[in-house]
């Protein structure tokens, strides 16, 4: 039985890491490559890496930035942020990434996905999206580009199966309501998306609680769950949290 | 001595064995492959491409390996060692272990993604020091039955039994990615590490 994964996830920033509290107001959480390798050697089960940047003039850091991860980290990374291109992606697998998230540019074009994962393989492809609930169709979401800072008609559900079908190994679920509150994942949303999906879902945004990651893999149906402040700012350690989670009866790599 | 055969990231293997202190070279020439202290056969790809890719270099490799030279096929390169492979149509292997490489049972979701508990009998040498059983990272469709009587093979559940490790004299095999899973894996690359100094001195 496969276990559930822990991930830390690092919003990358002119080569620091960086994280906001609901994508503002960033703090300095350190280096990328230092942090990831820390991560590493703490037991987490992948790291997700987000160049939150992502201009062009970032993307030779990006690469860089990957290849010096890759001589440190000895688990599964994921790098997203800012992808526009199969070349792109096969430039940060070459470097070492395991994965690579796409994101606005799936939204504007899904043929990125379908091309990705025939050239890589589905494992090798994230589909992440930013969800934001609607305001006008209870119990819906809306897909936002752009960092989360626009909202677009796509229902989240929908592009969700459409992303599984297109050859999406993973979707990476972000509640734009929740994320940086630390109140808690959106399990209602969580919920939606591992029901409509067989692929796994990495939940998003909330994280405070060790409850929290509890509720995320029983409540959401989460194969993953994603955090970044409370084991950057150093609350609960990575072995914490999976002790806790082994000892609620989850599958744990420990 | 990591081979290049041009297939998936061999460079994640060459850095997880500079980190365990192990010097590496990554090459395909035949002088190479018989000057080195032991192999490593890496892969992510479809087992006919793999073996295509390995191309002339698969009769050194060979013979260095019934020579005694110590093996250690990770993921593909772990299929390659076995007769045959059905990925794609039929496809002949390097046949250093009998056993034929056939795709995951459909009982769960394939690809087998992610981390996952292998029992790691006693008496196979790429697991010493680390218990009865380990999680270890896995991204693979295929796995290899094995049928070869002198092979011990380390198990793991995925709704039905897969082949996690073989070990064969000096042939070793692992389906998951050892340069990915943390620090078990560096383990099982460092007992690799000391499996071919051994060997070396004698």
């Amino acid at each position: 039985m496969l276990t559930k994964r822990i991930i830390p996830c690092l919003d990358v920033k002119d080569n620091r890491v960086v994280k906001g509290v609901n994508f503002l107001n960033l703090r300095d959480a350190g280096d990328p490559v230092e942090l990831g390798a820390l991560y590493s050697d703490s037991g987490a089960d992948e790291l997700v890496f987000l160049d939150i940047t992502a201009t062009i003039r970032s993307r030779k850091t990006i690469v860089d930035m990957v290849k010096r991860v890759a001589e440190n980290v000895f688990i599964p990374f994921t790098v997203g942020g800012g992808i526009r291109s199969v070349e792109q992606i096969d430039e940060l697998l070459r470097s070492g990434a395991e994965k690579a998230s796409v994101n606005t540019a799936a939204v504007q074009n899904p043929s990125l996905i379908a091309e990705a994962a025939k050239r890589f393989g589905n494992q090798c492809v994230v589909l992440a999206i930013d969800a934001r609930r609607s305001k006008t169709r209870t119990g819906h979401w809306q897909v936002c580009v752009k960092a989360g800072s626009e909202p677009t008609d796509i229902d989240v559900v929908e592009w969700a199966k459409r992303g599984e079908e297109l050859g999406a190994g993973e979707i990476l679920l972000t509640s734009m309501d929740a994320d940086g509150t630390k109140a808690g994942y959106d399990n209602a949303l969580n919920r939606a998306v591992s029901d409509a999906v067989n692929i796994p879902v990495i939940a998003s945004g909330g994280a405070g609680t060790l409850d929290h990651l509890y509720d995320a893999v029983v409540e959401g149906g989460a194969d993953a769950v994603l955090m970044a402040s409370i084991t950057h700012f150093g609350n609960y350690t990575i072995t914490h949290m999976k002790e806790y989670l082994r000892d609620r009866g989850l599958p744990m790599n420990l | 001595m990591v081979i290049d055969y041009s297939v998936g990231n061999v460079e994640s293997v060459c850095n997880a064995f500079r980190h365990i202190g192990c010097e590496t070279e990554l090459s395909r020439d035949s002088a190479r492959i018989a000057r080195a202290t032991g192999l490593v056969l890496p892969g992510v790809a479809a087992f006919g491409y793999a073996m295509e890719a390995l191309g002339d270099a698969a009769e050194p490799v060979k013979q260095a390996v019934l020579g005694g030279k110590p093996i250690l096929g990770i993921c593909v390169g772990h299929q390659l060692l076995f007769d045959e492979s059905t990925e794609y149509g039929p496809h002949q292997g390097l046949g250093l272990v009998h056993g034929t490489v056939v795709g995951v049972p459909p009982v769960e979701t394939v690809p087998h993604m992610g981390w996952n508990r292998v029992e790691l009998p006693e008496d196979m040498d790429l697991f010493a020091g680390l218990g009865p059983a380990r999680h270890f990272y896995f991204a693979h469709s295929y796995h290899a039955e094995v049928s070869d009587p002198q092979a011990r093979t380390a198990p793991v559940d995925y709704g039905s039994p897969l082949t996690a490790s073989v070990q064969k004299g000096n042939v070793y095999g692992v389906q998951f990615h050892p340069e990915k899973s943390s620090r078990q894996g560096l383990q099982v690359l460092k007992n690799f590490h000391e499996i071919c100094r051994r060997w070396f001195q004698v």
